[in-house]
């Protein structure tokens, strides 16, 4: 069996004094490796789902089990070295004064030998394209470039799970691909990705399963196909599928276009094999007609088929 | 409704922030008619919350630099008169919306405003429940601000700067933490505004396939500079400008490319899901195949 990375069984945050309830009896389960996207309206409870599994919130109820270790039994620094979190806002989390001491923060808080901190520093700065900025005040920095840097600081860590809170925010479409492209390799590289997104398009395109999250329950879990084939559902928690396949579904059933289309090159490809074929079609009727106007010796068939 | 009237006119306008090298807006000449729902696109950095803060005097007033040319909104010049005089012609939602929220409680955040007009209390609190009452957060008024969800406190910005009755309301990338839904309905209710209450709208955001719905004119900056004008479907038809500045087009005006690109038109070039439907039902109607 799968090795699980992540498991929350019967989960309840209550937020206090309010007593807002963020999350409502969660159960799920994460296996290593997943890419999984959580999906839901602001308010929805990702946030503190994502909190809750990286320790900085403890369960009011129920539990949650970090590779095997419940986050009601250790700290978040003992959990660091498993899972990390990238907050919504990047600027939330920088605070050292260059580059390279941010990202060393962690390591030395884990007592590492000097050496080994250097190490890890220098391997991260190298994968995230980080050397023109060592010596520069994080805060200074671009979005995307701070943004960078706080997933480098995450990675010094080395966990095994990251997890992403909506980040793209101040971000542009460029940004947002960058940055997904920096979770998927990570994936690909074996690392558990949880990401919680408003960009459809983003998870149509990333994302390997979707939690639909509504009002602290989970509402839908399953392919990104599966669930955004139920826009009604959908809409309960103020999602609307990526345009594209709000257009596949627009289209009338008549014209046959399979409803889950969840990218351009997905919805065009089947647009133009469908006029190729209809157009194909045209063609062995008119060649028939031509083999009919031969046999038959008749002119006026033979004028229409060619 | 857009009128003939002018009511933003920018000429010959050139800023540089204090001890910066290069300029954040260059040689900016451009209108904005009362009534009109105006979209800014542009990739990061390229002056759109530059742009957004010459509009209600932030920028010079605030922030110092140097500004060449003139900016004058409602008859007014930005370089000759206060922000707060300013402030009751325009109102701005800024990007982060932590960055504008200061009170501790939701009612008096919307309410500072007004209140900083010096109105009646009657008149305060009807404008304070007007403007919650609009972003949907009515039941919210005791709660703290800081206590809200990071949509929440995007709606909260925006009621701040409504009960504040603008002509002109500037919204900085206003939706970028917001659902899908929630999204469309800030639109949706900005949209209400420009019609029901002919207030101008101006608006940075990168939701292309929103500004493509409800925008009358789109504007994209590129690199401090304003280098395409136009109305959405103008915009978005020209699909290699949009590929070097980094803007997203529309997901269906991305498959009108697609199609094209492999010699398959549509009847018209479309930027909404309506449109593109109408073209593909064509298709397969007639079987339209441009030459190409």
């Amino acid at each position: 069996m799968r090795t699980l990375a992540i498991k929350a069984e019967t989960l309840t945050y209550v937020y206090q004094p309010y007593g807002v309830v963020a999350l409502d009896e969660v159960s799920f389960e994460v296996g290593e490796g997943e890419f999984v996207a959580i999906i839901g309206q602001n308010g929805a409870g990702k946030t503190t789902l994502l909190k809750n599994i990286v320790g900085l919130l403890k369960p009011t109820r129920g539990k949650v089990l970090v590779e095997d270790l419940d986050t009601n039994q250790f700290t978040v620094a003992e959990l660091s070295m498993r899972v990390g979190l990238v907050l919504q806002n990047p600027d939330q989390q920088l605070f050292a004064q260059t580059v390279e001491d941010e990202i060393a923060f962690g390591p030395r808080n884990l007592k590492l030998p000097d050496s080994e901190v250097a190490s890890r520093v220098e391997k991260v700065i190298a994968k995230l394209n980080l050397e023109c900025f060592r010596r520069e005040f994080p805060l200074g920095l671009a979005i995307g470039d701070r943004l960078k840097v706080v997933i480098a600081s995450v990675l010094a860590m080395r966990p095994h799970i990251i997890l992403l809170d909506e980040p793209t925010m101040g971000q542009d479409y460029q940004g947002h691909h960058q940055t997904m492209d920096i979770a998927r390799q990570l994936h690909q590289e074996g690392h558990t990705i949880v990401i919680a997104t408003h960009h459809m398009d983003l998870v149509a395109e990333y994302a390997q399963r979707v939690i639909v999250l509504c009002q602290g329950k989970i509402l839908l879990d399953d392919t990104p196909a599966a669930v955004f084939s139920q826009p009604e559902v959908l809409r309960r928690t103020h999602i609307a599928p990526p345009q594209i396949t709000q257009l596949a579904q627009s289209l009338p059933p008549s014209l046959g276009f399979s409803r889950d289309a969840l990218t351009v090159v997905e919805l065009g490809e089947a647009v133009l094999d469908k006029v190729n074929r209809r157009e194909s079609i045209t063609k062995k009727q008119k060649l028939t007609l031509v083999e009919k106007a031969r046999d038959s010796g008749r002119y006026d068939l033979f004028q229409e088929g060619r | 409704m857009v009128t003939k009237e002018p009511y933003i006119s920018i000429s010959n306008m050139s800023y540089r922030y204090p001890d910066a090298k290069h300029y954040a807006l260059e040689e900016l000449n451009l209108t904005i008619y009362k009534g009109e729902f105006v979209v800014i696109l542009g990739e990061h950095l390229a002056g759109k919350s530059t742009f957004c803060q010459i509009l209600n005097g932030a920028i010079p007033n605030f922030k110092g630099g140097e500004m060449k040319g003139s900016v004058i909104v409602g008859g007014l010049n930005t370089q000759e008169v206060s922000v707060a005089e300013l402030a009751q012609k325009v109102g701005i939602v800024l990007q982060d919306p932590e960055a504008q929220l200061f009170t501790t409680k939701v009612i008096s955040e919307v309410a500072f405003g007004p209140e900083n007009l010096c109105l009646d209390v009657d008149e305060i609190l009807e404008r304070v429940r007007w403007a919650l009452q609009v972003v949907g957060l009515a039941s919210f008024e005791e709660r703290s601000p800081t206590s809200l969800s990071g949509g929440q406190k995007q709606r909260l910005a925006i009621a701040a700067a409504l009960a504040m009755r603008p002509e002109v309301l500037v919204l900085d990338e206003a939706t970028s933490q917001l659902d899908p839904v929630g999204t469309m309905e800030v639109f949706a209710l900005v949209q209400e505004l420009n019609k029901k209450y002919n207030v101008t709208i101006i608006m940075a955001t990168h939701k292309s396939e929103e500004a493509a719905q409800f925008a009358d004119r789109i504007l994209i900056l590129h690199q401090y500079r304003l280098i395409a004008e136009g109305v959405p479907q103008e915009v978005f038809q020209n699909t290699k400008l949009l590929q070097q500045v980094n803007i997203r087009s529309p997901q269906v005006s991305q498959l009108a490319t697609y199609l094209e690109e492999r010699s398959l038109c549509l009847s018209e070039f479309p930027v909404t899901i309506e449109q593109v439907r109408r073209g593909i039902e064509q298709l397969f109607r007639r079987g339209e195949n441009c030459e190409l």
